[in-house]
């Protein structure tokens, strides 16, 4: 399985662990451009611990993260967002005393002429993105508290959005939603990657990972499984490297 | 679906169906937990009013002397409720701002009356300026102590402090060994109020009309800013209204302060020491505002900007709405955590210069119980102890509220026991009532 040039993203090696429990144990995994990456795995496999490394919430313990081939230091936050690199937490990580706006600009803001944040064109800002996202969205000066599971879902969306992610990390975005709007989730990944973005998708419904999907890795207890092209197995395939741990026989080589 | 959007989203407001009142309240945006705190505020003058003319027989509690007053006394608990609120605001708790405000006393009082007159010579202009900086910077600096401990060594805020009441009101002992120094430099008391502490007639209406202005602005400001953008407008008439009332609440501070004339004495005084033949019927010469209550207006104004427009104020938010979320989102919480204390501290600095200046001397005693009173304010003004919510103009009238209970209760005789079981009984009342509305604000 040849790819094409310099991967956007390649975390080799990487390992961290808590208290003598090793959470990744010397992982590697890669993304490319235009591509969606599934991270598989139970609870606790090590998944969102993984790519937390990656957007900068907790640092490695070893091992190197390059991107466009260039190794790089991520060891908070703001040096992932520098990278492009943005993310969308399974618990959104909203404010949810702040209006949509703040949350979207937060540690962002656009600052005005007196060194104040410029609360109106943020507003207005937010009414651009969100009327792409979420035409039905109106909610803009309540605090997210006020809104329904999809509206700060579309919230933490926009945010991760409009700041040009090229990487884009997505911690089961479709895991509070209802239907239609997983469907719109899906079309919005489906954009992103047309646009050339990579995104990593941590999935636990495995007929979202083979629809959105082009590859799949598959942790457990810490450790890679494999990395399988999803158009190659089939969800019994992943299934098996999920719950028994190894690569299915076909494509063991 | 594109149709009916754009229908509603310039003017999106389903007025129908609501009363008059609620529909005031709407255009006006009028923060009615603001009002429930000024008809509170009304309620308890009035009641001490009505109490002092038919049981006590005098002339009433409502007396620009009786405001005058308590406008003073409210400047010391309220300077420190402007960053108790930020302290709150970000899930902690500040116990020590108390015994920082003695500490920092005693530091000025040294500094003042034994350090600076040996270099400077007794009655330096230079003296109240740099005494007010060293005693700021003092509580600055013990506030980014405690911030440190509490951010980077991850001991409960609530532990430190409470070590630091104790820690800071011992030093303040055991640096004059329990001595009071007085009295304070003269142009330094002049910080605290008192009728050379104000800033008389003329200034006051130089104040008031800046003031007036500055609502204008703010009003006009705000109308061109939502133009630009094309959000929804306050009706015209609803600004014109707020214009109306907080230039009417202005003027009405400058009457009143105005209206309360030196006492008899001072302006015996005054008058011998400018050359002035005081008529017989007596000269009426205005208080007008005092210091200690501009300097509380600016620190309200300063930290409202702060805590609502600066990136600052929205990280204060931010970390109190979900902590997490905000260090996700790239914000130093620690480094915050003990820019907030560090700013606490200063403020009580700055009360200390307003308390001490005030009662002219420097005790270590002073301020004691204070952390309780400045809690109580913030927590009255609608800050949730759980975080995340709060408002600087809303601490300083529960300072005001706090403040006229206790000058009021005295007024009308109520003993020092009674005294205390209404105050505690109000601040349990109030945040209370605060539960009750939030819930029914959802």
């Amino acid at each position: 399985m040849t790819k094409r040039g310099t991967p956007l993203v390649e975390m080799r090696d990487i390992s961290i662990s808590f208290g003598g429990i090793k959470a990744v144990d010397h992982v590697t995994i890669d993304l490319y451009p235009g591509e969606v990456v599934g991270l598989l795995g139970h609870n606790g496999a090590g998944k969102s611990t993984l790519i937390k490394c990656l957007s900068g919430a907790y640092q490695k313990d070893a091992g190197q993260i390059l991107i466009n081939g260039q190794e790089v230091e991520i060891t908070n936050p703001r040096d992932a967002r520098a990278q492009n690199i943005e993310t969308i937490y399974q618990t959104l990580a909203l404010a949810d005393n702040l209006d949509a706006a703040s949350n979207l600009f937060l540690g962002r803001e656009i600052i005005g002429g007196l060194g104040f944040v410029n609360d109106s064109k943020q507003e207005a800002e937010t009414r651009k993105i969100m009327a792409r996202l979420n035409p039905n969205f109106r909610k803009f000066s309540v605090p997210v508290s006020a809104l329904s599971g999809g509206q700060r879902q579309s919230v933490a969306i926009a945010r991760a959005v409009y700041f040009n992610a090229r990487i884009l990390i997505m911690d089961e975005p479709t895991a509070a939603l209802g239907p239609h709007e997983t469907q719109m989730v899906s079309e919005l990944i489906e954009e992103l990657k047309r646009q050339g973005l990579g995104i990593f998708l941590i999935e636990h419904d495995i007929h979202n990972v083979m629809k959105l999907c082009d590859r799949a890795s598959v942790m457990k207890n810490g450790q890679l499984v494999g990395t399988v092209n999803v158009k190659d197995v089939t969800d019994d395939d992943i299934l098996g490297m999920i719950i028994l741990g190894k690569k299915p026989a076909h494509l063991a080589a | 679906m594109t149709q009916t959007q754009q229908k509603t989203t310039p003017m999106a407001s389903p007025d129908d169906g609501l009363g008059p009142v609620a529909r005031f309240l709407k255009a006006t945006e009028i923060d009615t937990r603001l009002l429930g705190m000024a008809g509170a505020l009304l309620l308890i003058w009035g009641g001490f009013h009505v109490y002092s003319i038919f049981v006590n027989g005098n002339a009433g509690f409502i007396t620009p002397r009786n405001l005058w007053n308590l406008s003073v006394q409210t400047s010391s608990i309220g300077i420190m409720a402007t960053g108790m609120v930020l302290v709150i605001i970000t899930r902690n708790i500040d116990l020590s701002v108390g015994s920082i405000l003695g500490f920092c006393a005693i530091i000025m009082g040294v500094v003042q009356v034994y350090v600076l007159p040996d270099y400077l010579g007794l009655g330096n202009p230079l003296i109240w300026i740099i005494t007010a900086i060293v005693g700021m910077t003092v509580g600055a600096v013990i506030g980014a102590f405690q911030g440190w401990l509490i951010a980077y060594r991850g001991i409960p805020s609530f532990i430190v402090t409470l070590g630091g009441l104790l820690v800071w009101r011992g030093c303040a002992f055991l640096v004059v060994r329990g001595e009071t120094i007085s009295p304070v430099d003269s142009t330094f008391a002049l910080l605290g109020g008192g009728p050379y502490g104000a800033v008389g007639a003329t200034g006051s209406w130089i104040v008031g009309l800046l003031a007036c202005a500055g609502i204008i602005w703010m009003l006009i400001s705000g109308r061109a800013q939502r133009k630009t953008h094309n959000f929804a407008l306050r009706p015209a008439w609803a600004d014109v209204f707020l214009g109306c009332l907080g230039c009417g609440m202005v003027i009405g501070a400058v009457l009143v302060v105005n209206a309360y004339p030196w006492p008899k004495g001072i302006v015996d005084a005054y008058a011998k020491a400018n050359n002035i033949t005081v008529p017989p019927e007596g000269m009426f010469i205005s208080h007008g505002f005092a210091i200690p209550v501009l300097i509380l207006v600016a620190v309200g104004i300063i930290m409202t900007f702060l805590l609502t427009r600066t990136r600052f104020g929205r990280y204060v938010f931010a970390i109190g709405g979900n902590p997490e979320a905000a260090a996700l989102a790239g914000i130093n919480t620690r480094w915050m955590t003990l820019k907030i204390f560090s700013l606490m501290g200063l403020l009580a600095g700055l009360s200390s210069v307003v308390a001490s200046a005030r009662l002219n001397s420097a005790t270590g005693a002073l301020g004691t119980l204070d952390e309780l009173y400045v809690i109580a304010a913030a927590v009255i003004g609608g800050t949730s102890l759980a975080g995340g919510v709060g408002t600087i103009y809303g601490a300083i009238f529960g300072a005001l509220v706090m403040q006229s209970l206790q000058t009021g209760m005295p007024f009308i005789g109520f003993d020092a026991g009674l005294q205390q079981v209404v105050v505690g009984t109000v601040l349990v009342l109030a945040v209370y009532l605060d539960i009750l509305y939030r819930r029914k604000a959802k």
